[in-house]
């Protein structure tokens, strides 16, 4: 489990993340959504630790993993894969070599292990046998499966996801939205995803944390967010037109 | 300024962490002196035939006196060859050859989040992305530095077959007369200390770039500039403490 205590973070005199504190339960597609600007990015980045916290802490499994040293961090990065939102693959290797990088650094996996490996997540994201192509070469939506790939390749118990469906076509979307939830299933990966399409948040939502003005302003689940009456959270829910003619059904 | 001096300082600690995997750093390390030496032979043989010849051409124009031997002219054009132009000429090339690519690449890294995958993975990304580097630049460049010396007397051969201006035999009589060999190590000192500024100084402006495209462009120039002012500043100050 994950847990978040009175996280702070400043940039310069800008006050990004006001003191939130929160769980993200195991197993499940923990949400957090928000207007733009609203600090889910940054969050999610004091989460991995890509921003120390100006104030507060992060526990994995309890353990306090923003204390920790680098080199202390290294056991639970290994357990960490994060879809970035621009997938950030490396552009100087094929997809293979991408997927295979964790295991080419930290396993003494044969080879053979690894390229079995990398063509299990491939396939797994629908992307079978496209190997050797590069990063260049690929779709906005394949990207995205390849940042997958990777990031399941290391077999990880957490995975951060930042805005999944940004550049990308509905139809493309619901396809990676629905792939994220099958691996925090089929896995039982604790998966925390940044959003703010409301597709994803009725379709996938397990647990929703609601961001507003660098706060915690509501917590549940897609199947409270349409009655809540909290005005902020209904200002979000419900600003586009297909989600106000959509009210009555939910 | 001296911020930056901290920053850079601190990068390079970072930078000669322990390695993950050897293995994986040693594939890097084969690729970047691929990449630095074999990439630049092209152009730092063709500038060093040319400044060899200039040097030849210009010290025949300044020894105008029937007192002085011909042969000084080899003498001295080897002497300012194996000090001055190849090391310094060359490492300025190719801070804006390898160094600038080197900080673009870095910076675009940066800039589309791939220094944050490789960090989110638990690599520490300095020292995967910097130090072979430069160990490459550090190895490749003194070899560079040696062709260089080579190709440039020999383009004063050439100079001299060609224009007439010194008999070759004069020349060559020049080149074996009086020889130091503490110019030639001076000569790779220099080379050494310039392929470890043009790589590390370029591959701090890299990681540090934050925005888009724009700002990968505007490291990259920084990257070329400081290499080039250090690498100066650096010239003077082996020359100083070892000739
Ligand atoms: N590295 C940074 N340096 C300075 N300010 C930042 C940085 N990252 C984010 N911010 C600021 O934090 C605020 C929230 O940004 P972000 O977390 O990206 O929002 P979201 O992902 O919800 O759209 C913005 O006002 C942004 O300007
Ligand atoms: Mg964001």
């Amino acid at each position: 489990m994950i847990e978040i205590k009175d996280i702070f973070k400043t940039f310069g005199d800008n006050e990004v993340l006001k003191g939130i504190s929160a769980k993200f339960l195991p197993g499940k597609n923990n949400l957090i959504i928000g207007g733009s600007g609203s600090g889910k990015t940054t969050l999610l980045k004091c989460i991995v630790g890509l921003h120390e916290p100006t104030k507060g802490q992060v526990f994995f499994n309890e353990q306090n993993f923003t204390e920790m040293s680098f080199e202390e961090r290294v056991p639970i990065r290994t357990e960490i894969g994060m879809l970035f939102q621009n997938s950030a693959l490396f552009d100087s290797m094929t997809v293979e070599e991408n997927i295979m990088f964790p295991l080419n650094l930290f396993t003494n996996q044969s080879r053979s292990e690894k390229l079995d490996r990398a063509n299990f997540c491939l396939e797994r994201v629908n992307l079978k046998g496209k190997n050797k192509l590069y990063p260049a070469e690929l779709s906005g939506g394949m990207k995205k499966r390849v940042g997958i790939a990777r990031a399941i390749s290391m077999q990880p118990k957490y995975l951060f996801v930042d805005e999944p469906n940004s550049g990308l076509d509905p139809k493309t979307s619901i396809l990676i939205d629905e792939l994220i939830a099958e691996l925090t299933k089929e896995y039982e990966i604790t998966t925390v995803v940044v959003t703010h399409d409301m597709n994803s948040v009725m379709g996938i939502g397990d647990h929703i944390l609601f961001l507003h003005q660098g706060q915690k302003w509501w917590e549940g689940s897609n199947k409270e967010i349409a009655h809540t009456d909290n005005q902020e959270l209904n200002d979000f829910v419900f600003a586009s037109r297909f989600m106000e003619a959509a009210k009555e059904k939910l | 300024m001296f911020t930056s001096l901290g920053r850079y300082i601190l990068l390079l600690r970072l930078s000669f962490r322990k390695p993950e995997k050897f293995s994986v750093y040693w594939a890097e390390i084969m690729r970047e002196m691929v990449s630095i030496g074999l990439g630049s032979l092209g152009i730092i043989s063709v500038i060093s035939l040319f400044i060899g010849a200039v040097a030849v051409i210009q010290v025949a124009f300044q020894l105008t006196s029937p007192l002085v031997p011909a042969t000084i002219a080899g003498s001295i054009s080897r002497d300012s060859t194996i000090l001055e132009f190849s090391p310094t000429i060359s490492a300025l090339v190719l801070a804006g050859r390898v160094g600038s690519s080197i900080a673009s690449q870095i910076g675009t890294m940066r800039v589309t989040e791939q220094i944050d995958a490789l960090e989110i993975m638990g690599v520490n990304a300095p020292g995967y992305l910097i130090s072979p580097k430069i160990f490459a630049g550090i190895t490749m460049v003194p070899m560079l530095n040696i062709l260089s010396i080579c190709l440039g007397l020999a383009g004063g051969y050439i100079a001299c077959a060609a224009s007439g201006d010194i008999a070759p035999a004069d020349y060559v009589l020049g080149l074996r007369d009086g020889f130091l060999p503490i110019t030639l190590q001076a000569s790779l000192v220099k080379s050494f200390t310039f392929g470890f500024i043009i790589t590390s100084v370029c591959a701090y402006q890299g990681f540090y770039t934050s925005g888009g495209a724009l700002e990968v462009g505007q490291s990259a120039t920084q990257g070329v500039v400081w290499s080039c002012i250090m690498i100066l500043f650096a010239d003077l100050i082996i020359s100083r403490i070892m000739l």
